[in-house]
């Protein structure tokens, strides 16, 4: 069956380079897709590296909102979101809910009084096993309008240059916006007096397969009541965690899910703008909190509420933001589940 | 498990060259996804997941139909540690088309993440959570992927040699059509 083997002692080199050069474009090509030859690519790891404090991160915790604590209750759904998405999830009923409240710092124990950013995570889950995942904060808008100016911002504020942030604001008009906010909005006491928004756009499908653009929050029952940053200190470092534990032992707390839907020409892909406020909303629902446990040992501690978990019926926009968000999440949870031994009293990780 | 075929059954090599470009695509779009934070992240991520569980389907019917129609011989004249590296390296392949799904679904199960295949329809969990497990399988997930590819550029190389240097009918074993100079 063997029609010639090389004739012996003749060394063939045109075959053998032409082997040769084939592997090694596979090779580059690979590299290339990789991000190999490309250092200025945005990479998950650049993002999450980003968001380090000086010192490095601390090990075993989320890379960002590192500070939290658990919760479980109910999502309550009421029937008015069918309208707007064929999602189950907003079918009449009653899903049960794993949370988890947080501030936006890359420090676990950082004081409550220092974090000027208040953040939630909610995973629905309805009982045809799909989930919805989602992670929102207390600010109206994002600081900034694309991944890429974030991961300018984490580099300016990270830096050693005096100038750095002078020259991320000029750069970035945007940013003021924000920063507004943070300088004029009332403080709360408690978690359960924030109002949390997902600020990132995404898209309801409804039963005719129509797209509708939307943004939500939950509006909580309970009544903000101002308090100053430093009357917040006075009360300690934990304050938070300790109030939002007795207030639910006390009683459930509840927010109102709110659904606001985009007129056509509204900002879809840009978080750092707000809609008008006289956009149509519909409340969707109502998320109850039943139960707060220490995150340590807690339901959330192994989730990642990455936004881009979604139910059939809800999909992302053009908003960039989610998919650099559940990349940089991946990587955040990648890494901090490799470190689970260093987080505090958990040696063997946590239970579900 | 020879046959006194020449050529692998039509079955088994339209499987061969489906999976070919279903592995390839696969390991381009892993290595993308992970170096990525544009919405190019979801889509590849959308596509792995059911594309991954499409190769474990293939590979097991594909083990399926080599038990069934077994493989040509080998050319008698191969040298006996290049014959041993061709059966070791088909080993590894089954090995890493059926392990590399595997190990994937479980790790999104040990991380408790749903594994969706295409909108409302996503695979049971099949391993409970656990930050030591992922951890496990995520790291053997990322460095088997490397190993894979790797072993795909000597099996390239390894029939490209077969075909250009020695002309033993090996390459036309599996070739989706017969080239000219087939062997006799």
């Amino acid at each position: 069956m063997v029609q010639s083997s090389t004739s012996s002692g003749t060394f063939r080199l045109r075959p053998l380079l032409f082997i040769a050069t084939v592997v090694a474009v596979a090779a580059v090509a690979f590299a290339y897709t990789a991000g190999w030859l490309s250092p200025h690519r945005l990479t998950p790891k650049k993002i999450v590296a980003g968001l380090a404090p000086p010192g490095g991160p601390a090990l075993g915790h989320r890379r960002n909102h590192a500070k939290g604590i658990c919760f479980t209750g109910t999502f309550e759904a009421n029937g008015d979101g069918s309208a707007l998405s064929r999602a189950t999830v907003f079918a009449r009923g009653q899903y049960p809910v794993v949370g988890r409240f947080n501030l936006a710092t890359a420090d676990p124990n950082a004081a409550d009084a220092m974090v000027r950013v208040r953040g939630i995570g909610i995973r629905i889950t309805t009982p045809d096993g799909q989930e919805w995942r989602m992670a929102m904060i207390d600010a109206p808008i994002f600081p900034v309008s694309t991944p890429q100016s974030f991961y300018e911002l984490l580099t300016a504020s990270g830096s050693k240059d005096p100038d750095a942030m002078k020259k991320f604001v000029s750069a970035h008009p945007e940013f003021p916006t924000f920063v507004g906010w943070a300088k004029s909005a009332p403080w709360t006491g408690s978690y359960a007096e924030e109002r949390y928004n997902s600020l990132d756009s995404f898209l309801f499908v409804d039963s005719t397969g129509a797209t509708h653009p939307i943004r939500w929050s939950i509006v909580p029952t309970a009544q903000p009541v101002p308090i100053s940053p430093d009357e917040l200190a006075k009360r300690g470092p934990d304050f938070l965690e300790q109030e939002i534990t007795q207030r639910v032992a006390a009683g459930p707390q509840r927010w109102t899910m709110v659904v606001t839907v985009a007129n056509p020409g509204d900002p879809i892909a840009d978080p750092n703008k707000a809609w008008p406020s006289d956009r149509r909303t519909v409340a969707v629902g109502t998320l109850t909190v039943q139960q707060i446990e220490p995150e340590r040992d807690g339901p959330c501690l192994n989730i990642n509420f990455d936004p881009t978990v979604l139910p059939s019926g809800i999909t992302t926009s053009d908003d960039p933001f989610p998919a650099a968000r559940s990349a940089a999440y991946s990587r955040s949870y990648n890494s901090r589940t490799a470190e689970a031994s260093y987080y505090p009293g958990t040696a063997t990780g946590a239970k579900q | 498990m020879t046959t006194s075929r020449k050529r692998f059954t039509a079955p088994q090599r339209l499987l061969h060259w489906l999976m070919a470009i279903c592995i390839l695509s696969m390991l381009f779009i892993g290595v993308g996804m992970v170096s990525t934070v544009t919405p190019k992240y979801l889509t590849l991520v959308q596509i792995h997941k059911p594309l991954g569980i499409a190769i474990l389907v293939l590979a097991l019917i594909r083990l399926a139909l080599r038990f069934v129609y077994k493989a040509p011989a080998l050319p008698p004249d191969l040298p006996e540690p290049i014959k041993l590296a061709a059966e070791l390296s088909q080993y590894v392949l089954y090995a890493l088309m059926i392990g590399m799904p595997l190990i994937g679904w479980g790790m999104l199960s040990a991380a408790s993440y749903p594994v969706v295949l295409f909108g409302s329809v996503h695979l049971p969990s099949i391993l409970p959570v656990s930050p030591s497990l992922h951890t496990l399988l995520w790291r053997a997930h990322h460095y088997l992927a490397f190993a894979f590819f790797a072993f795909i550029l000597m099996h390239v190389a390894a029939i490209l040699f077969h075909k250009l240097i020695r002309n033993d009918g090996v390459f036309e074993a599996m070739a989706p059509v017969l080239t000219r100079n087939q062997p006799k």
